[in-house]
Parts: structure tokens; C-alpha cells; sequence
């Protein structure tokens, strides 16, 4: 492949005389094959190297080996949240370890070692629950080998073992002055037996938890050598870009790929229930093929439905009774005998993912079963996926968890998308090759599995000092759940748990609270899925936004009004005053020149994790506006790696802002109008604000701060921008609203 | 035949020459470190440096690096300017899911090399093509003052 295309060339003497520079000429080596062969041996690559030879491994999550290197197998997948760093952590504290020592990779995909314990007897990564569910099943794996350690340490010496001390990598008795590092006791340790339930350490003696353990990933990311999906490439390998129909539902009527199968590097082309897929040599002569195909699509089956009539139909549904979700007191009764009825609505469109590395994944077939490397997010559905389609055990589909080039939800799909679509051409070539599948950004945009369209129809009434009496929240949109195999245990009495969460339970006190849900799936056939902080993408700003509407209403501070409201939640306060203390919330903002500026406040709780958003803006005479500053604080238990949590609201801020300026996916007559990040634009560093993140000490038990940061952002900019403008965001993206 | 220098070394092709630069150097000479993002020149996940400069190389077709000089993450940090950056990056814990860091480098760089002291603006300017989706931008523009500082 490679060297049929390419050659390494030495200069000649003559050109070398010519150029009069340069002697040593290297051979240029494809690295990453080289890299993926000597540990395709072992659980997982996700930047881990060969195993070592000797090693202890007391259990599936730690392994030390002669040369002192800790491995800790993260079951979890990172995709920029820190997950390996934040595993790693959990061990190494318990363990003692050199943090300089520590390396972490992939685990395989077996939900009888590896699930995640939240999920019941599913593996996968997902709705913030990596360092939550893993606390103390770390902390007692890295507890287990620090006590086998110490054992065989004791044994050798011919000391009590209480008399021994480990400290960064190093087991040592002080009486006699003996040490040992890790890599000298591993192999005694393996000897050793496995304790049931180690101790653990007190919080006060943390030395890693709670301070700062630098990010496990950055040398092989800053350096180019980490390998993701997109760099693999397996001897033989095949690289298929799919032509995919032009609306969701539609099928292939007729295909002509006779000029395709003429272009040189072109090897098949081969009709898929999703497609008609071009396997070439190599990525662009694939993508050459698939432009050079002639396809006539049938539509018969393809929903042609548009935005905006989805819009208007939800309107409709709006204003007739849902499904019930919560209920508390008679919000029909305290409605109808208010004197002023307050009422907005609110419209989120579809949002996709847009992931930097678009979707793709490696598939080999052969006589065992099937073997894939994918940014690996959801383990036990893809796996059972796969083995159904091909015909095998899920045991027989092995799944190698590389890293992922962002995911935002999208890697971990119900439908297993994009990774039976490689399923289908693989079978399709009857495995004589290993195929990686590439979706182009145009693919990627227009693959589906979006953040749904939602529409939320509020109405409240307040009391005599101004509280709300009566809520009622109705929202309209498409549940993820419902037609996946998670509807069993998500959607409830026909509630998908993630349409409403984030509005069910609203933490403010409320005598009177109505939440309904209408459920569209039935009528709306765009493929959908979570994106980043789910139900709390739009839930959270529906709710934020419309209480500050109260607020002013009630002409009280929109920071007083919800700490009035929040007797009953005291952690939500501390968080909410926190913020506000920190963003000088009672102070005036500094004038600028020719600026009109503002600040907002959003406080929202998701995944457990309680966050709140002081948002800065200057809006010019003209409707264009920046937001300048965000101050974040946030309670999430013990905050393991502050670093990291900082990372995640500064990226979740930034992540939640391109949304709320700009994001969203359109569809007329069924098909999606955005392709790229031109018509889809994505937050560059000129928009980014300042952000200060401030985080509330705790020893409660952690939970998720990868999504957490999202949903407070929007509400918190559109309650700046009515605090500078005056005028009310009840639409996103906020787009040019500021203009008209 | 398309000759050219990549990383110090001469090497040649004979991938046609309508090939982007990044699927040559990705797929032909398996230097993976320079990524796809959009193949369009909208999100700098595959800036490469030609004869000093940034590119797209995404959008760059081979036919028009012929007799250049090549440069991409596997080797900018051979130059000094390419050390301090990925050094600065490594010190700020900048990157998250890494897929655009390469890129982000790659601009970087280049802004020093050519502006040794960038104002917040400046940085803005020259790094505004290199999206970074998990909005590492707080640490980009910290990581490049950071650099310039260990370089003045």
C-alpha cells in the first residue's frame, strides 16, 4: 500500500553536492502499525505500549511490571474529559505510586470485569459517570495490589508488614532501611493473596486526590503521537467512504459505479443497506470513487418533513395536555384564578455532535470473529450489535477502545450507526480485507443522531411577594429512548427520563409544579440522540431563562430571587452564592465605550453535579454583542482532579456558547441543509471568553463534571444579554435576534 | 512524480498530484500526527508548515508542493520555537480530546516564529482558523504567552 504509492528516496551524490546540505538520510516508518501490533497482544491501545514481560496484576484494573511501570486498564473511554487521567488517580492514591510511572490504556470490551457500575451489567462510557462510578472500585484495586505489595515486601524482609511504608513508588521499612521499588516486588507480589477488602486511605492522607495530577494524555497529544481511529491502518487494510442517501429513510433505487470502479485505487464498490460504500487503497482515492458514483436514490420511505413545520406542529401540540412527568399541588387551579398569567415559549433546534475526528472505525473479519478499534464508547450494545449482524457470540466481536477525537454523546450511539454500517461493508466483502470506515465532515454533519428539536411552553403565576405559585412546563420533541434497548428501563409510563430531566426536577420551591411531556416519535423520523448534558440542554435553559423572566417580573435580584427559593436545596445555594460572590455579582460591571453591558446568572444541576454561570456581555448599538467573562462554580463531591474539573467547565462553557450562537441543523423536505463547519459553525478562540472557575470543597462523593458545565451557559448569556439589551432569548441560536 | 521535502528528508510520490497534502503525508508516508477535520480549510486539525508557512493541508494539493519543504508535528519540535510550544502545551495541560492540538501546534508555532511576543489579538488572529471543539482555547492563548515567555 504504502510503498506501492510512495518511496523513500536517498539523494544522490550529485544531488546531495547540489543541495550541499544533509547526510543522514532516515527512512520514514509508519509508526503506528509498528505500535498497534506489539500490543494488539494485550487489553485495549489506547496509548499504552507493549506489556511488559513480569508483571503483577492483582486484578483488571492495575498491572506493575518489572521496570516499575503502573498500568492502569481504564475501562472508561476518554475523549478529552480526562477519564484516563481521573482513574489513573484513583488508583495511584491508594497505591502509592510514582505518579511520573503511571500509564493508562484502554481495557477491552468485557462487561463482566469492565462495566460500568452504574449501568448495571453494561460496559460504556457516559452521562458523566466515569469517576463516579469507578470511586471506589479504584481505589480498592489500587488498595489490593499496595497491600500485596507491602506483603511480599514483609516476607522478604522478615518484618511486620505494619511497620512498612510506601511512598511514590517506593516500599520501605525504616527500622532495618530497607526498600524496594514496585518493579523489584512485583513478582513476589503476585504470590501474595489478594486481600477482600483492602483498607483504604483516609481522606486527610490523599496526596494526589484533591491536587494536581497533570493529564496522563498530553505528551502523545501535543507530540502527534496519539493514536486515534483515524490513524490506524492494519496490513491490507481497505478505506471505505460510503455515498449515504440524501434523507433519512431513503434507499438506493440504482447504482452505477462503473466510472468509479475504473479510478486507479479503486478495489470494490458494494451496495449497503445505508448506502453504496467505495473500498479503495487508500482515504482520498475512496472519496474520488464515491464522488464518481452514479446513484438514483428511492425516496418512497424517506420522511420530508422540514423544521419548520416541525416547529408549528409542535406549537399545536404545546397547547393540549401531555404526559404527565411531575405534579405537585393544582397548577390548573392556581392558574386560573391568577390575576396575570405569565407565559413564553421556547424552541431548541436540532443540534449535531460535530465531534473534530468525524466517525469512522476499523473492522477485520476472520475466522475467530471480528476484531475492531474504535474511539470506543458503548462496549456491551455495540458488541451485541455487531454479533448479531455478523452471526457471531458477542464474545467473538473484540473491540479495542483507542482514544476519541471528541464525542459530545455521539461515539456512544443506540443504533450502533456508523459501526454496522462498517459491519455491513465488511460482510459485504466477505472479510477478505480489513476495512476502515471514513465519514468525511459532510457525513458526519449529515449522519443524524441529532441533539432532538424541542419546543417548551411555559406558564407561571406568582404570589403576593412575587414567588412563583404555579408553573406549568410542557415540552414537545422526539425521545431518544423510545425504538432503542434502552426504552425498558428509561422510558417510564411513556416518559423518556432524558426529554424531562432537568425540568421534572426543578429545584426551586414551587407550591404548584406541572411538567408534561408530548412525545413526537411517531410522526418525526429524524434519527436522534444524546449531545452533551442531554435532557439539560434544553430543560436547562427553558427553566433559567424563563425564572429570570419571573424575576424581573417580581422586580427582584435575579441572584436573591432563586437563593429565596432554594431553602430546601442548600448545596444549590452555596453554589449559587459562590458564583455570584466571585463574579462581584453586587458591584456594577465597568462601563465600556459605546457598550451596553449586562450580566446573567443560570444555576443547574445535571448528573449530580451542581453548577452555576455568571455570564459578562457588551452589546454594541448595532445587536452584535461579545460575551466577555463567565465565572463558573460548582459542587461535584470531591473534586478528584481539580485541574481537569476546571478544564471541563471551561470547555463546557465553550462547547454550550457555539450552540447558543450558532448551532443548529436544519432540515427542508427532509434533507439536512448544514454539510461543514461553514454553514455549521463551531466556536473559534476570537469568541471564547475569559472564564474563572471556582469549585465548592466538598467530601461528598464525586460525581460527573464533563457535562455539568453546558447547560448553565446559555440561560446565563441570554439573561446577560437582556440585562444589557432589554430584550428577552426565548429561541436558540441566538444568531441575529439582537439585530432586529 | 512529485518530489518534494518532508521532515527534513526528500522524498517523492507518485500519488497524482490533485492528492491533498494531508492524505499524501497521511495515508502515503503513515505520518498520522496531522489530522482530518473538514477537507476544506475550515478547521486547521491538518496545518502543516510549507517552506515556514501554516497550511491547510487538507486543501493543498500535491501538486503544488512540488520542490517545497514540509514540516508536521512529528518533527516541529526539533525547532526550538516547536519545543517551547508543545512544552507550553504540556506545562498548561491544554489539551482535552487532542485531535486539533496538532494543528493548533503547528499555527502556533508559526505566530512565534514570526511574532515572538503576540498580544491576546494577535493570538486571536492567527489561531481564529483552528477550531478546537472541546474549547481548549482559555489554555491555547495561556500555553502561547507561556511559550513566549521561555523563549524570550
Amino acid at each position: 500500500m504504502t510503498t506501492r504509492h510512495t518511496r523513500i528516496e536517498n539523494l544522490s551524490r550529485r544531488d546531495f553536492l547540489k543541495q550541499g546540505t544533509g547526510l543522514t538520510l532516515g527512512v520514514l516508518l509508519p509508526t503506528v502499525p509498528a505500535q498497534l501490533l506489539a500490543a494488539g497482544a494485550g487489553p485495549g491501545i489506547a496509548g499504552s505500549g507493549p506489556v511488559a514481560a513480569a508483571s503483577f496484576a492483582p486484578n483488571a484494573f492495575v498491572r506493575i511490571g518489572a521496570d516499575d511501570t503502573v498500568t492502569v486498564i481504564a475501562k472508561h473511554l476518554e475523549m478529552g474529559q480526562g477519564a484516563h487521567t481521573g482513574l489513573a488517580t484513583l488508583v495511584a492514591e491508594e497505591l502509592d505510586a510514582d505518579w511520573a510511572h503511571v500509564v493508562v490504556e484502554g481495557a477491552p470490551a468485557d462487561a463482566a470485569r469492565y462495566n460500568n457500575l452504574f449501568w448495571g451489567k453494561a460496559q460504556g462510557t457516559g452521562g458523566s459517570t466515569a469517576l463516579a462510578n469507578s470511586f471506589m472500585q479504584l481505589r480498592q484495586a489500587g488498595a489490593a495490589a499496595r497491600s500485596m505489595l507491602v506483603s511480599a515486601a514483609a516476607a522478604e524482609w522478615g518484618v511486620p508488614a505494619s511497620e512498612i511504608l510506601v511512598r511514590e513508588g517506593v516500599v520501605s521499612h525504616p527500622k532495618t532501611q530497607r526498600q524496594a521499588r514496585f518493579g523489584a516486588l512485583a513478582e513476589a507480589a503476585t504470590r501474595q493473596p489478594v486481600p477482600e477488602s483492602p483498607t483504604l486511605k483516609d481522606p486527610k492522607d490523599f496526596r494526589l486526590i484533591g491536587r494536581h495530577a497533570p493529564r496522563k494524555d498530553s505528551l502523545a497529544k501535543t507530540t502527534g503521537q496519539a493514536t486515534f481511529t483515524q490513524d490506524i491502518k492494519l496490513p491490507g487494510m481497505l478505506v471505505a467512504v460510503v455515498a449515504h442517501p440524501p434523507r433519512f429513510g431513503a434507499t438506493v433505487k440504482s447504482v452505477d459505479d462503473s466510472a468509479a470502479r475504473k479510478l486507479p485505487g479503486v478495489v470494490d464498490v458494494v451496495q449497503i443497506p445505508t448506502g453504496v460504500a467505495v473500498l479503495a487503497h487508500d482515504t482520498w482515492r475512496a472519496k474520488k470513487g464515491r464522488d464518481a458514483l452514479k446513484i438514483e436514490w428511492d425516496n418512497s420511505a424517506a420522511w420530508r418533513g422540514s423544521s419548520a413545520a416541525v416547529v408549528e406542529r409542535y406549537r399545536e401540540l404545546a397547547a393540549t395536555p401531555g404526559r404527565p412527568a411531575r405534579q405537585d399541588g393544582d397548577v390548573d387551579a392556581a392558574l386560573g384564578k391568577a390575576g396575570r398569567v405569565f407565559e413564553a415559549e421556547f424552541v431548541f433546534p436540532y443540534l449535531a455532535h460535530a465531534a473534530m475526528e468525524p466517525m469512522n472505525c476499523v473492522i477485520r473479519l476472520d475466522a475467530d470473529g471480528c476484531e475492531v478499534w474504535n474511539g470506543e464508547q458503548f462496549q456491551t450494545p455495540d458488541q451485541h450489535a455487531l454479533a448479531a449482524l455478523l452471526g457471531l457470540k458477542p464474545e467473538q466481536v473484540k473491540l479495542n477502545m483507542l482514544f476519541a477525537g471528541g464525542s459530545f454523546g455521539r461515539r456512544a450511539a443506540p443504533n450502533s450507526d456508523y459501526l454496522l454500517e462498517a459491519g455491513h461493508i465488511v460482510k459485504a466483502i466477505d472479510g477478505r480485507a480489513p476495512v476502515k470506515l471514513v465519514w468525511l465532515r459532510e457525513d458526519d454533519m449529515r449522519g443524524g443522531n441529532y441533539r432532538p428539536l424541542y419546543l417548551h411552553r411555559l406558564r407561571a403565576a406568582l404570589d403576593d411577594a412575587g414567588r412563583p405559585l404555579a408553573w406549568s412546563q410542557r415540552i414537545v420533541g422526539q425521545s431518544i429512548l423510545t425504538g432503542t434497548a434502552f426504552e425498558p428501563m428509561m422510558v417510564k409510563d411513556g416518559i423518556d427520563a432524558t426529554s424531562v430531566e432537568g425540568a421534572a426536577n426543578l429545584p426551586y420551591a414551587v407550591p404548584n409544579l406541572q411538567v408534561e411531556l408530548h412525545t413526537t416519535n411517531a410522526e418525526v423520523k429524524v434519527p436522534v440522540q444524546w449531545w452533551r448534558s442531554v435532557g439539560s440542554t434544553h430543560t436547562g435553559f427553558a427553566t433559567e431563562a424563563f425564572l429570570d423572566e419571573l424575576a424581573t417580573a417580581a422586580g427582584t435580584d435575579p441572584v436573591d430571587y432563586r437563593l429565596n427559593l432554594l431553602d430546601a436545596h442548600p448545596r444549590h445555594a452555596a453554589v449559587l452564592r459562590l458564583a455570584a460572590d466571585k463574579a462581584g455579582w453586587s458591584a456594577p460591571l465597568a462601563g465600556r465605550d459605546g457598550m451596553r453591558r449586562g450580566r446573567g446568572v443560570a444555576l443547574h444541576e445535571s448528573f449530580n453535579t451542581i453548577v452555576a454561570q455568571v455570564a459578562e456581555v457588551s452589546v454594541a448599538a448595532d445587536g452584535t454583542f461579545k460575551l466577555d467573562r463567565v465565572v463558573c462554580a460548582l459542587d461535584c463531591g470531591v473534586a478528584v482532579n481539580p485541574d481537569v474539573i476546571r478544564a471541563q467547565m471551561e470547555g463546557g462553557i465553550g462547547f454550550a456558547l457555539a450552540a447558543a450562537l450558532t448551532g443548529e441543523i436544519t432540515l427542508d423536505d427532509g434533507q439536512v441543509v448544514q454539510s461543514n463547519f461553514h454553514d455549521y459553525p463551531v466556536l473559534r478562540i476570537d469568541q471564547m471568553p475569559a472564564v474563572e472557575v471556582h469549585i465548592v470543597p466538598s467530601a461528598e462523593k464525586p460525581t460527573g463534571v464533563g457535562e455539568p458545565g453546558v447547560p448553565p451557559l446559555a440561560p446565563a448569556l441570554a439573561n446577560a444579554l437582556f440585562a444589557a439589551s432589554g430584550k428577552r432569548i426565548r429561541r436558540l441560536p441566538i444568531g441575529d435576534q439582537l439585530k432586529a | 512524480m512529485i518530489r518534494f521535502t518532508l521532515n527534513g528528508k526528500p522524498v517523492s510520490t507518485d500519488l497524482p498530484g490533485d492528492t491533498p497534502l494531508l492524505w499524501a503525508v497521511r495515508d502515503g508516508f503513515a505520518l498520522t500526527g496531522s489530522k482530518f477535520g473538514c477537507g476544506m480549510g475550515l478547521c486547521g486539525a491538518c496545518t502543516m508548515h510549507v517552506d515556514g508557512d501554516p497550511v491547510r493541508s487538507c486543501s493543498t494539493p500535491l501538486s503544488d508542493i512540488a520542490g517545497k519543504t514540509v514540516t508536521t508535528i512529528e518533527t516541529v519540535g526539533a525547532d526550538r520555537v516547536g519545543a517551547a510550544v508543545q512544552q507550553a502545551w504540556q506545562k498548561l495541560d491544554v489539551v482535552q480530546c487532542g485531535y486539533c492540538q496538532s494543528g493548533q501546534i503547528m499555527s502556533a508555532t508559526a505566530l512565534l516564529q514570526s511574532n515572538p511576543k503576540p498580544t491576546d489579538a494577535d493570538i486571536d488572529a492567527a489561531m481564529a482558523g483552528n477550531v478546537c471543539r472541546c474549547a481548549t482555547y482559555v489554555r491555547i492563548r495561556a500555553a502561547i504567552h507561556e511559550a513566549a515567555r521561555t523563549l524570550a
